[in-house]
């Protein structure tokens, strides 16, 4: 059988030994941005980093970047090593990459903790990684100056060599390594200037493409060890159920079954494999508590936050004076928005895979959020967290997913190893996953929006109706402020159009369904209502959307720069469309970075086609122009899906849909051609993963009304009726 | 005992003739470069080649593999078309996550391997039940251009 390649003891004792030396140097610090969400937008300019944590250059010379952000498809296997690489002056093709174990040293710049998410992982690695590589560099330049007794001034680097530039002495970084280890780390780092970048801006290759072309890349679901037992669990139908009986006596007849267990989130079905699990799973007659039961209805849910939208909230923003300036109003419209909860549904299910033992506690997940999951594995286990070792796969898709606040996937997992006492691997279907609850909130929203006699806007009054996804969770203390959630007003409270009055308010509603951050969060909903309600005063007052658009931003906005941008490479207002096609344009900030999106749409028997997208993005400095394009391209497929189809609906306390036929994904026959264009940018980097998500909706929909002269204002939009 | 050849090499099996050939091609012979999705042919990460067809293997019980050929990701490069396949992929810098990328070689390679020169129309129509949730349709729309031409040059 097939064992798992956990670390090698050489690798795991250097790391041990360079967290336990190195921790203390490394503090973690929150930096609360404008709108709440905490990155490190500016880090620590003047810490210096251990590079040994993060860099192993072997006598072979090859060079081993230890990644600390986890690879779902954004690309941080191939970003981050550039960062490092840049000013290491390594040779790229001697550079691997292995994921980070959990250390404090691994931390987050800006969360604190080991954590991938908030389209950051750029943004707060920027200055770091780059410090970390010329702390080496610079080691690995006196070593050899020592070595050949020159002065350091008159040596070089270059492509994994160290070089005396009179002489032309060299010594490659795999002789040096050694010597370069023993150094103290230097004083002070000075890093390049962006003019004498190499590999930054360059479009290279991703370094994870040969091993997820040729099956090897190893995901959670591909670790096996042995002795394993595959284990299913049949979780409560309603959110919040417990196992009242159960029989398990045919179930407990099939072949293969090990063993079937109550534990805290159901009946836990272990056997040799998969299909046994799965198969006895199914058997099972299961009684469940469903306490006291909310009747949980998608339609009745959406009636009472409608009602909810026309109250008065809790204040998000207030700008001069809403109701004098409807007062005053020329014309006026208001509209009601409805979103649904949404599935993340990445194309690998959850799993675990959980080694127990009474000292040490061994996972394997492809998690988004280390720190989180070791605290609460070790909790459940009743160990401390540096007994709990995770080992950080490939993640197929986050999406957001896979950082969860509350750790269900990994709590639940070390409390089945717990009673089963052999090494398992917790498996969900596909059924189980799309079941599982922790969505996008459903949103509900009311706007009143004005414009006085130049068509400008006048008076702007939006409520917010959804559930807190910050609420209860680690993250309330610095994330909620005065009731507000700042991610439920994202994008909303944020709205960057020259408006004299203007009012956010928000409800929190509670109930059972568990929610959670997915690609974009807030501005997943935001986005949609308010760049189509800009897009009908536009049509109120008469002017063309982009023109419009470009007249209410501030003077020095850098939406105007994607706005024209796209426009620009759309031909908008110039190019002749083919007949019943028509544009549609939307522009949005998230996690700092802007993009406006324009969408050729048509209808055939009511069905809508999107033909292609032109994106503009100013993302501040690029890495990785390629990097860029994927992300763009991914996140406006992942909007798109959301647009068209997606929705979780709920009957009687129960989630309708349950698989791909039901909760339906783009399909390769509906992807649009995308263009992506990139503003060239001297700013520091900002987020990548997010940001196209938000603008590509509002787009589509602003592109519908042109064709048909109907506004949609509910996703998903196949399930309006379009003529 | 079911027999078949898996990427030319024999193989027999102990298992419940219903199982999917999936989790053989997993738990039974440790091949996991064929993944899980859906468990009802809607996704297609499953997708492996039962005598140079593609199928998905987590709807084909292990019995109707008995006395056939399993090709799968692992096993791909042997024939001429699956490198220029994977090389085309290669080129094109396809995958994101990576998940779903063993199912749409697969497929793309089945493809190729029935019409040499699709049209857009026929790999759109040929990859559509593939998904992909990382949005990379249309690199792998590219890379499967780009084996065709290269396979055209190697005639």
């Amino acid at each position: 059988m097939k064992t798992t390649t956990a670390q090698n003891p050489s690798r795991r004792k250097f790391l041990k030994n360079s967290a336990a030396l190195m921790s203390g140097l490394v503090i973690g610090f929150y930096l609360p941005m404008k709108n709440g969400r905490v990155f490190a937008a500016e880090e620590h300019p003047k810490q210096i980093y251990p590079p040994n944590a993060f860099i192993r250059i072997a006598a072979d010379d090859s060079i081993t970047v230890i990644v600390n952000k986890s690879e779902m498809g954004q690309g941080v296997y191939t970003s981050l090593p550039m960062l490092i690489a840049e000013e290491l002056e390594a040779d790229w093709n001697r550079i691997r990459v292995e994921s980070a174990p959990v250390a404090a040293v691994y931390n987050h710049t800006g969360f604190g903790m080991q954590l991938t998410g908030g389209s950051s992982s750029i943004p707060s690695s920027w200055e770091q990684l780059r410090r970390v590589g010329a702390s080496a560099r610079i080691l690995l330049i006196r070593a050899a100056a020592q070595q050949w007794g020159v002065p350091e001034s008159e040596c070089h680097a270059a492509s994994s060599w160290v070089i005396h530039t009179k002489s032309g002495n060299k010594s490659s970084y795999g002789a040096l390594a050694d010597a370069a280890a023993k150094l103290p780390l230097p004083e002070t780092v000075e890093l390049k200037s962006p003019k004498d970048f190499k590999l930054i801006g360059k479009s290279i290759k991703r370094l994870d493409t040969p091993e997820k072309i040729n099956g090897s890349a190893q995901f959670g679901l591909d670790v096996y060890l042995p002795g394993m037992l595959t284990v299913l669990i049949a979780r409560s139908p309603v959110f919040g159920g417990k196992v009242k009986s159960f029989n398990d006596t045919e179930a407990r007849k099939l072949p293969g079954v090990q063993g079937i267990y109550q534990v805290p989130t159901g009946i836990a079905v272990a056997a040799t494999g998969f299909w046994p699990a799965k198969t006895a799973r199914d058997l099972l007659e299961i009684e469940w508590d469903e306490g006291p039961g909310a009747a949980l209805s998608t339609p009745k849910m959406r009636a009472e936050y409608l009602e909810l939208a026309k109250k008065p909230g809790l204040v998000a923003r207030n700008d001069g004076d809403a109701v004098q300036g409807f007062k005053q109003a020329h014309k006026s419209i208001s509209a009601e928005y409805e979103v649904p909860y949404l599935a993340h549904a990445a194309m690998e299910p959850l799993n675990v895979v959980v080694d127990l033992n009474t000292d040490h506690c061994t996972i394997w997940t492809g998690t988004q959020a280390q720190t989180m999951d070791r605290a609460s594995a070790a909790k459940t286990a009743g160990l401390k967290p540096e007994q709990v070792e995770i080992h950080t796969t490939f993640l197929g898709g986050g999406f957001g997913r896979r950082a969860n606040p509350r750790s269900d996937f990994v709590i639940e997992a070390v409390q089945v190893a717990k009673v089963i006492g052999k090494p398992v691997k917790i498996v969900w279907t596909r059924e189980d996953d799309t079941r599982g609850g922790n969505y996008r909130p459903m949103w509900a929203d009311h706007i009143e929006a004005a414009i006085a006699k130049d068509g400008k806007p006048l008076a702007w009054k939006h409520t917010i109706v959804g559930q807190s996804i910050i609420a209860d969770t680690p993250f309330e203390a610095f994330m909620v402020r005065n009731g507000i959630d700042a991610t439920s007003v994202e994008g909303a409270a944020t709205l960057p159009y020259v408006i004299p009055n203007l009012q956010v308010e928000l409800h929190s509603p509670k109930n059972a369904v568990p929610v959670q951050w997915w690609r974009s969060v807030g501005h997943s909903h935001t986005a949609f209502v308010v760049e189509t309600m800009i897009d009908e005063l536009a049509h109120l007052a008469g002017k063309d959307p982009v023109a419009y658009r470009l007249g209410i931003l501030p003077a020095a906005s850098r939406y105007r720069g994607v706005l024209q941008l796209a426009a620009k490479n759309a031909g908008w207002g110039k190019k002749k469309l083919p007949a019943n096609h028509a544009y549609g344009v939307a522009v949005h900030q998230s996690f700092d970075s802007y993009v406006a999106e324009i969408a050729e749409v048509s209808l055939g028997n009511g069905k809508i086609r999107v033909h292609r997208v032109v994106a503009a993005v100013d993302c501040g400095m690029v890495i990785n122009p390629d990097g860029v394009r994927q992300q763009i391209e991914g996140a406006i497929v992942y909007g798109l899906s959301a647009a068209l189809h997606g929705a979780i609906t709920l009957e009687n306390d129960r989630v309708v849909q349950s698989n791909f036929h039901d909760y339906v994904p783009l399909r390769f026959s509906e992807m649009p051609q995308i263009e992506v264009h990139i503003v060239e940018s001297s700013e520091h980097p900002t987020g990548i993963g997010e940001p196209g998500t938000p603008p590509i909706a509002p787009a589509v929909a602003n592109a519908v009304f042109k064709l048909t002269g109907k506004r949609l204002r509910r996703m998903p939009f196949d399930q309006e009726t379009l003529a | 005992m079911i027999s078949f050849k898996i990427n030319g090499k024999a193989t027999k099996v102990d298992v419940d003739p219903n199982t999917p050939l999936l989790w053989v091609i997993r738990d039974h012979l440790q091949l996991t470069g064929t993944k899980y999705g859906c468990g009802m042919a809607q996704c297609g990460a499953c997708t492996v080649h039962l005598d140079g067809r593609a199928i998905r293997s987590c709807v084909t019980p292990v019995s109707l593999a008995s006395g056939k050929q399993v090709t799968t990701i692992e096993g791909l490069a042997e024939t001429t078309l699956g490198k220029t396949v994977q090389a085309a992929w290669q080129e094109v810098d396809v995958p994101q996550c990576g998940y779903c990328q063993s199912g749409q070689i697969m497929s793309a390679t089945a493809l190729l391997k029935e019409n040499p020169h699709p049209s857009e129309a026929q790999i759109s129509a040929a990859m559509d039940g593939n998904l992909c949730r990382c949005g990379t349709y249309n690199s792998i729309r590219s890379a499967i251009l780009k084996a065709a031409e290269h396979q055209g040059g190697a005639k």
